[in-house]
């Protein structure tokens, strides 16, 4: 038995992060209340959109991670067609001198689900290029199967649409992603509070990547603080091996045991 | 500088470029709306004044909408802005009065105030999450049915969600705000030095500042230097890394479309729009142009006008008001904001004396501007500050 507060890494493509919290900076214009943020989620890994951002521009994003000495994961958000995310993926390596990319090809403005077909297509593209890569994909087990068979270093399923807050729709589908995967999983994207980003970990998932519900909560500093506690316990808990689920009540003090008064 | 498409008025009268080692009372670097101001206010203050700037308007103050709208700059987190804004907000009218006094240049101030529209019912959350956030702090702003939204703006879609009246926001045209302020310091003797400025002199201890120096090696001296070279101020040598202003570049991009005979004018206030998660602006002018802006992108030196941007604001633009299809594009431009880390402005003293600094003003430089201008006046004649930005 352990004593619970000594946790094990998360481990992707060889690299070790002893935070299982990774941040996005999406919609974030105020750099020193996002700095803060980051510092209280003890982030070690957040992702950057690649398109808003020029990594030989002066201030940006990108100088408050290195600041912090956060890992930064470049992704494409933004992106329709495997052939964008491609290019994406390639300027961002080039800039910023990692061939890590959260993959992201989105199919429509309105609900920016995953395109799958163009998603798979371009991480087995960007896997032929040398690149470590990262797959957000839709909740669906045997997509996530399939990115992993290209050769993604982690699949990354969506709990509900980006920024819509709506928590783990399909819990069962993370579940099974989780059962088939042989690579990290990492629920993306949904995540409103932090009961869900436990939930997460609960189902078995190895981290969890949220922005919006820091970065557009009334105070993101508190709850960045929330959510790295959130995904802490939910991990702690998953280990603990939880009690079964029972119809019926039964007394937690039995009769043995109590105390004589 | 900013790169503009379409017509760009120079009317600028060049008064002055008397080379050689000129001596003045002050010596504004950066001749923007926040430059102009300051020099204008210490030239009425009786001081001999200097501005160095080789396209001087024709930075972030000529790009921008020239919204005066606080309560919507009113962030989470960053309410401890607001007095500030406000009190800027309310140093407009009187300011705006005494630049048409002097130049006799109308400067089209708007007093309609502005519409908050949500576009869908996920908007309309967002925007009632605003509202109520902005009541806590004690601002008023009237709910609105969308019938009453469009009982006041009635070229609005049918197709909102609804919205939030804000009486106290203003707008003002920046250009003309920018030529009258050019106008007036003219008018005052103000002298222009078409140069760019290549550092700030400082004397030999390095404690006080003597001057500038420009790109060709020439000096000029001055008692007092404000650096007000908007998004460029960090540029400037001469200073030690602690008193450079952390400012840096965030581009804008912007329309401006014109009315024609077909197609009136079809907004009376500033118009604030969220739609599907995504922040438009439509400002109405007088003479038929309505401006929309704009985006927000950590770029760079970069003033491209990209096809994405555009579309990106005529798409929502017209979601809310349909009837801007017919209108004809004057302009597409880009600027760069003077940005900070905390999004707050730089205006105030320095540790190197003789020096002040007055950037940093970011998506609020033309609200902030008369304000600003005092500021920077009161400290030069050793009068306490109404407020600190
Ligand atoms: C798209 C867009 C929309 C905006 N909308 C609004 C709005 O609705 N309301 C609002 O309040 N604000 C708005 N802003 C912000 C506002 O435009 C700026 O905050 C404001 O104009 C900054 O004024 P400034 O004088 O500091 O800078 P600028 O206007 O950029 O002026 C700086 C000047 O310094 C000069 N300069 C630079 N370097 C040197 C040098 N080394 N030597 C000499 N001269 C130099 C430049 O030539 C330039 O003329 C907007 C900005 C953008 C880009």
């Amino acid at each position: 038995m352990s004593d619970g507060l000594k946790t094990d890494p998360l481990v992707i493509a060889g690299r070790e992060y002893s935070s299982r919290l990774i941040m996005g900076t999406g919609g974030v214009d105020n750099f020193d209340l996002l700095s803060r943020a980051l510092i209280a989620s003890g982030t070690q890994l957040t992702t950057v959109a690649m398109r808003r951002v020029n990594a030989t521009a002066g201030v940006s994003v990108l100088d408050v991670l290195r600041d912090l000495k956060i890992d930064v994961l470049p992704n494409t958000a933004g992106c329709y067609t495997a052939a964008e995310a491609i290019l994406t993926a390639q300027l961002a390596r080039e800039a910023l001198e990692t061939d890590w990319v959260k993959l992201e090809v989105i199919a429509d403005e309105r609900t920016l689900l995953p395109e799958p077909i163009e998603l798979v297509t371009a991480a087995e593209a960007l896997i032929k290029d040398g690149f470590t890569v990262l797959p957000y994909t839709n909740d669906d087990p045997i997509l996530a199967r399939r990115l992993e068979h290209v050769g993604c270093a982690a699949v990354m399923p969506l709990g509900a649409p980006i920024g819509s807050g709506m928590g783990i729709r399909n819990p069962h589908n993370i579940s099974l992603i989780v059962e088939g995967a042989g690579v990290p999983v990492v629920l993306d994207a949904g995540i409103g509070t932090a009961s869900e980003a436990a939930q997460a970990m609960e189902l078995g998932c190895s981290a969890v990547l949220l922005a919006s519900a820091v970065t557009r909560a009334k105070d993101p500093i508190a709850m960045a603080t929330a959510m790295r506690l959130a995904v802490e316990s939910g991990r702690l808990a998953a280990g603990a091996g939880r009690i079964p689920v029972r119809e019926f009540g039964v007394a937690s003090s039995p009769t043995q045991g109590r105390a004589t008064l | 500088m900013p790169t503009v498409w379409g017509q760009l008025r120079r009317t600028l009268i060049d008064v002055s470029t008397n080379a050689g080692s000129a001596s003045s009372d002050l010596l504004v670097v950066g001749g923007g709306a926040i430059g102009l101001a300051i020099a204008w206010e210490a030239a009425r203050n009786g001081r001999s004044v200097r501005i160095c700037d080789p396209d001087p308007g024709h930075g972030a103050s000529w790009v921008a909408a020239g919204m005066l709208a606080p309560i919507n700059e009113a962030h989470f987190g960053e309410d401890d802005r607001l007095p500030v804004a406000l009190a800027a907000l309310n140093s407009w009218k009187s300011f705006a009065a005494e630049v048409t006094q002097a130049t006799g240049q109308p400067i089209g101030l708007r007093e309609e105030g502005s519409i908050v529209v949500a576009y869908d019912t996920d908007d309309r959350v967002a925007t009632d999450r605003m509202r109520l956030f902005h009541a806590s702090l004690g601002l008023t702003a009237t709910e609105l049915t969308i019938a009453e939204c469009r009982k006041l703006e009635p070229w609005l879609s049918p197709d909102i969600a609804g919205g939030t009246l804000v009486e106290g926001d203003l707008s003002v045209n920046n250009r003309a705000l920018v030529e009258a302020l050019l106008r007036a310091n003219e008018l005052c003797g103000v002298e222009f030095d078409r140069r760019h400025v290549s550092a700030i002199q400082l004397d030999t201890t390095g404690a006080r500042a003597r001057g500038v120096i420009f790109d060709d090696g020439d000096h000029a001296n001055a008692d007092v230097v404000v650096l007000a070279a908007g998004t460029w101020s960090a540029l400037v040598q001469g200073l030690p890394a602690q008193v450079v202003p952390p400012v840096h570049p965030r581009k804008g991009q912007i329309l401006r479309l014109r009315a024609t005979a077909e197609q009136p004018q079809p907004l009376t206030r500033s118009l604030i729009a969220l739609v599907q998660g995504s922040n438009v602006y439509l400002v109405p002018r007088s003479n038929g142009e309505l401006v929309i802006g704009a985006t927000q992108e950590d770029r760079g030196f970069h003033t491209s006008v990209t096809a994405g941007g555009i579309w990106e604001l005529l798409r929502d633009a017209r979601l809310v008001i349909p009837a801007i299809g017919e209108m004809e594009i004057g302009e597409m431009a880009a600027g760069l904001r003077p940005a900070t880390p905390d999004n707050a402005a730089i205006v105030g003293r320095t540790e190197i004396d003789g020096l002040l600094i007055a950037t940093g003003h970011g998506r609020n430089g033309i609200l902030f501007t008369p304000l600003t201008a005092q500021i920077i006046n009161d400290l030069i004649e050793g009068r306490a500050p109404i407020a600190q930005a």
